[in-house]
């Protein structure tokens, strides 16, 4: 068994610069036929060979999924992260050749609901641009709220302002203007769904507010990928391949284990999807949980370990790999 | 989870459980109930008291007695909630519950209580209404009789109480299985004697 979802090369189209945080890319198939098709908050996995270094980072797709010609991303670049998007936005040119995933869905659209309610902060815009066109397709009522750090940053808001007018509601940090979030809430009609993505802190306000709000776990979603933290050096033991590996400060532990040539299954690679559990043998030390998949009570036992986005710190760790 | 009172066998994944209803936050509370179900509202409220939350001014109560005549709808309206209806059947009720779950806002809190009958149907309304299913609390009490559809017929035949039963549709002996239905709140009724027709065991009144 491969892991992850199945890859394909594929052409850069196009790189636009949408502002000097964020740039989109196209990618179409090497031989000009239709890419796999996708349902709205589909992520695909882009491969990178940063000089020598694998990275393999998930990004949602923007794109309309009616529009099978090739697929749309944005990355907004991190100057502090472990240069992933870097790489993206310095070294990825139009008519590179990049090896990418089909799409896998964790932020589906949940086809029950009466009405939409769609949340975004930042750059946690791009699957809700996929989620509208097939919303706005079906006829299914939606709303969206964005926010962003400035207009300057937050362009997308006026490009779907003109498409889908009073549906589309803007906010802008250094305006001033913000979500009303408890009122938005309260004020939602029977068999609404809400949906969340964004920044972490974003995510967990709105999830409490929710909650005291009476809304039931069901109707809410939320999708947050995690870019694996830098950190210390550490060495991991991997029992079932008689392996032991170092792990760099900026290199994920999931990395590094593909780097040592065993093939760990992943899917999401940031924390969200639980493909890559994996079990803890024996373990002297502190595991720094940094998922959203394990429960408190499996993180605290220790037992269970998330390689892509979590590490580690202390004297031994062993898993069954 | 806290369990019903009632106990039922272990099964499998499909039959659904229940559990005690309990107090929760939200913008106003939906309760709807037949004959012994009153016990569970009863004691919501006594339990909502315990934590000094009154859930009164906010609750809109639907009871109806249930098929085995149980009616306890006096005890109910000595509680003193903002609506209360009393009707004689659970589909007297239905266009109330309609529209009480589709006039709703989201943070509406839903509970369940009595025969398994009224909670299936009620659930499959708000399901409906675009409530998720596991988003309302449920608490069973009273008869176990079963609402069945004949898997062959389509029809189906309220309060079952033995097993196997007729079909009131079409006629066939179907055995109860306890496959269940979220869509349609029904257990699944499936015949006995296709392959010996005739050969019908005895029935036996199960669900009392």
């Amino acid at each position: 068994m491969s892991a992850g979802a199945t890859r394909f090369p594929a052409i850069v189209a196009e790189v636009t610069e949408i502002n000097n945080l964020i740039k989109t890319f196209r990618f179409v198939r090497e031989d000009g036929a239709e890419v796999p098709p996708f349902s709205g908050g589909s992520h695909i996995v882009v491969e990178m060979d940063d000089d020598g270094t694998r990275r393999l980072n998930p990004y949602s797709l923007m794109s309309d999924p009616a529009d099978t010609g090739g697929y749309s991303i944005s990355v907004r670049r991190e100057d502090g992260g472990r240069g992933g998007s870097r790489f993206m936005h310095t070294r990825v040119k139009p008519g590179m050749t990049m090896t990418i995933s089909y799409p896998v869905n964790l932020f589906p659209i949940d086809g029950r609901a009466k009405k939409h309610l769609l949340l975004a902060g930042g750059i946690g815009i791009t699957p809700f641009m996929a989620h509208m066109a097939q919303l706005s397709e079906r006829n299914q009522i939606f709303e969206l709220h964005y926010g962003a750090a400035s207009r300057a940053v937050g362009q997308f808001g006026d490009r779907l302002r003109k498409h889908y007018g009073d549906r589309i509601h803007l906010y802008y940090d250094d305006e001033g203007t913000m979500m009303d979030l408890p009122s938005l809430l309260r004020g939602q009609p029977a068999g609404t769904h809400l949906y969340v993505c964004g920044p972490k802190g974003m995510i967990n306000a709105v999830m409490k507010i929710a909650r005291e709000a009476g809304w039931p776990r069901g109707a809410l979603h939320s999708e947050e990928f995690l870019a694996p933290p830098v950190g210390l050096p550490f060495e991991v033991e991997l029992a079932n391949s008689g392996k032991t590996v170092q792990v760099g400060a900026a290199q994920s532990l999931l990395e590094a284990i593909e780097a040592a040539g065993v093939n760990a299954p992943y899917l999401c690679r940031g924390g969200a999807c639980g493909q890559c559990e994996c079990e803890v043998a024996a373990v002297d030390g502190e595991i720094e949980h940094n998922d959203h998949w394990l429960t408190p009570e499996e993180k605290a036992s220790n037992s269970k370990i998330m390689p892509c986005v979590s590490r580690f710190k202390g004297q031994r760790l062993v898993l069954n790999l | 989870m806290k369990m019903t009172t009632t106990k039922f066998e272990p099964s499998i994944t499909t039959r659904p459980v229940y559990g005690i209803l309990e107090p929760q936050q939200g913008s106003a509370h939906l309760m709807i109930a037949d004959g012994e179900g009153a016990g569970a509202i009863l004691d919501l409220f006594a339990r909502a008291g315990q934590q000094g939350i009154d859930l009164r001014p906010s609750t809109h109560l639907i009871y109806v007695t249930a098929a085995n005549g149980t009616d306890l709808s006096d005890e109910l309206s000595r509680l003193g909630v903002a609506k209360f209806y009393h009707g004689p059947t659970l589909a007297a009720a239905m266009s109330r519950i309609t529209k009480a779950l589709t006039d709703a806002s989201m943070g509406l809190q839903i509970y369940l209580a009595g025969t398994e009958s009224l909670i299936g149907v009620a659930q499959s309304e708000a399901m409906k209404a675009g409530f998720p299913h596991d988003g309302m609390q449920t608490e069973h009490r009273g008869s176990l009789a079963r609402r069945v559809q004949c898997v062959h017929c389509k029809g189906i035949t309220e309060n079952v109480k033995t097993d196997p039963y007729v079909c009131s549709h079409c006629g066939l002996s179907l055995y109860v299985r306890d496959h269940y239905s979220r869509r349609i709140a029904a257990f699944q009724g499936v015949n006995i004697d296709a392959e010996d027709p005739g050969q019908v065991p005895d029935m036996v009144e199960k669900f009392t």
